[in-house]
């Protein structure tokens, strides 16, 4: 446990002493949240409230898919990573330092929207919502940072880098989080349910007090999960097999 | 002799590339052991399945009588990173903290450092250290569990050298208070200052282990230096150069080339005869093709 937070500490140390990739983590949310929903939603509390919500999925995935793909893929070119293996330590601290860290990227990511969210917008949560919403947020994030850490595992960081930004925008799209979440474009309406984008979303709205989640994108976050966990496990076993067997 | 570390008739490949074939080896308590070969030859592999991050493709790997794969084994032993990995935005200090986390018995930070000439230092971030201070921190790091057993792998390469000789004061040092040093080194100057056993390795095979005089010895060659003029054929050279009217000739057997001499009566003044460097040994072991005599 005490090496996890060691390993932790020093990971999170790492990541934040590049300021511009904490910026760059934090910026595409923020910009978007002031340029497409502060003008337009700003006065509706539900529809700013709903757009909120979106707008952190969108950070939360694209924390995910970042600090997993590229970091992951970062780390695995760096020699320091097989020389931290030669340490008496098993595979967990490493392992689990990353998703932590992960995780506090991820809540530096939703900070700013919802501190902009709170000064310049009607958006308006309670306390119980909030919780909730952020544990729906979690679970949106899963099947990115599982597409995250397939992606670290299997390709070189430069590949890694465009094949995530590939993802990123068009599952962001896809599932609507740039759109209205009740009423989007018939072919966003077409093809969001079956992107793992929705699922989530739909979570963090129900959570927020947006409508009841429908069954069709559940099941996808679901499958989608369970793919993307399967793929990332045989990259990581794939890529063990090569560097370390 | 307690026994540390044991590889035993073990075979590792990359692909179609055999980079360890049938390859035995003790290493024992106290001792310090150079690895000697040229690029290629297997000794980072070996050093990689001791220090449990490869697997043997056959043969087995021992460390202290159990896996280099099981973390515990590994708490007496300490490796080098590569200096270019070094963490560029970690500061010194967290970067031995981190390592020292990970033993139960690990080094004082502010002593650590010392004997790498690296106090004052604690706060300086890595990336703004330079080439020699990162190689010296990468070798600290070795030490920083306070090990039985230390890995280092071309330990000095990159440093001036006086930064070498320091760093060889301080595995001297280590050595001389009970540990065990296994080194791998491009420099036979380094092996042959520190090291009291050598293993020569090419091509995945260990072609000799024995003391360093030993290793010498087997090659056997002697430098022949005589100031002379034209020469005749002569017996038993194996390599023969001219430096102004300087004339160095390598040979298996001086004896017999000094009587050729004297018979050839050829007139020579200046004759000088002394044992081969580890660094000609090295070389006649390591010909893929016997010398033509």
């Amino acid at each position: 446990m005490s090496l996890l937070l060691t390993h932790t500490k020093y990971r999170f140390l790492e990541t934040i002493r590049v300021p511009i990739a904490v910026v760059g983590n934090t910026f595409f949310p923020s910009a978007s949240m002031l340029f497409f929903v502060v003008p337009f939603a700003g006065d509706d509390p539900l529809v700013a409230t709903l757009a909120t919500g979106s707008m952190m999925t969108f950070s939360v995935m694209s924390t995910a898919l970042f600090t997993h793909g590229l970091g992951v893929a970062d780390d695995r070119a760096q020699p320091w990573d097989p020389y931290t293996r030669t340490l008496p330590a098993g595979p967990w601290p490493r392992f689990g330092s990353n998703i932590l860290n992960g995780l506090i990227m991820t809540l530096l990511g939703i900070l700013p929207v919802l501190v902009i969210a709170a000064t310049l917008t009607e958006a308006t949560v309670t306390p119980a919502q909030l919780l909730l919403g952020l544990g729906a947020l979690l679970v949106a994030s899963i099947p990115f940072t599982l597409i995250g850490l397939f992606v670290g595992y299997l390709l070189p960081a430069k590949a890694a880098i465009a094949v995530v930004q590939l993802v990123l925008l068009p599952m962001a799209v896809g599932g609507g989080l740039l759109m209205s979440p009740t009423d989007p474009p018939a072919f966003i309406a077409a093809v969001a349910p079956f992107l793992p984008t929705r699922g989530g979303a739909e979570l963090v709205w129900a959570a927020v007090g947006g409508p009841a989640p429908r069954a069709l994108p559940l099941a996808m976050l679901a499958v989608w999960t369970v793919v993307a966990g399967a793929l990332a496990v045989w990259a990581y076993r794939r890529d063990e097999g090569r560097r370390f067997s | 002799m307690e026994t540390l570390a044991r590889a035993i008739e073990v075979t590792r490949r990359y692909g179609s590339v055999t980079a360890l074939d049938g390859v035995s080896l003790d290493i024992r308590r106290g001792e310090l052991v150079g690895l000697l070969g040229p690029n290629g030859a297997g000794k980072s592999t070996l050093i990689n399945l001791f220090a449990g991050l490869r697997r043997p493709h056959s043969g087995r790997v021992e460390l202290f009588g159990g896996s280099p794969a099981d973390p515990v084994r590994r708490r007496d032993i300490g490796v080098t990173p590569q200096e270019t990995g070094l963490p560029s935005t970690l500061r010194v200090r967290e970067v031995v903290d981190f390592v020292t986390a990970h033993y139960p018995r690990g080094a004082a930070r502010g002593e650590l450092l010392e004997r790498f000439g690296l106090t004052g230092m604690e706060r300086r971030q890595i990336g703004g250290l330079s080439g020699g201070q990162k190689r010296r921190l990468a070798v600290a790091l070795a030490f920083a569990g306070n090990p039985r057993l230390v890995f280092l792998d071309e330990p000095t390469t990159g440093l001036d050298v006086e930064a070498r000789r320091a760093l060889w004061d301080a595995v001297r040092d280590f050595h001389a208070g009970g540990g065990t040093v296994v080194l791998t080194s491009h420099y036979l100057e380094e092996v042959e200052a520190l090291a009291e056993r050598v293993v020569v390795v090419d091509r995945g095979r260990v072609l000799a282990d024995d003391t360093v005089a030993a290793v010498r010895d087997i090659a056997g060659m002697r430098h022949v230096t005589l100031t002379a003029g034209e020469l005749p054929d002569l017996p038993g050279v194996v390599r023969a150069e001219r430096d102004g009217s300087r004339v160095l000739l390598l040979t298996a057997d001086a004896d017999a080339l000094v009587r050729a001499l004297v018979r050839a009566d050829v007139p020579f003044t200046g004759l000088e005869i002394r044992p081969t460097s580890l660094e000609e040994a090295f070389l006649t072991i390591t010909a893929h093709e016997p010398q033509a005599a």
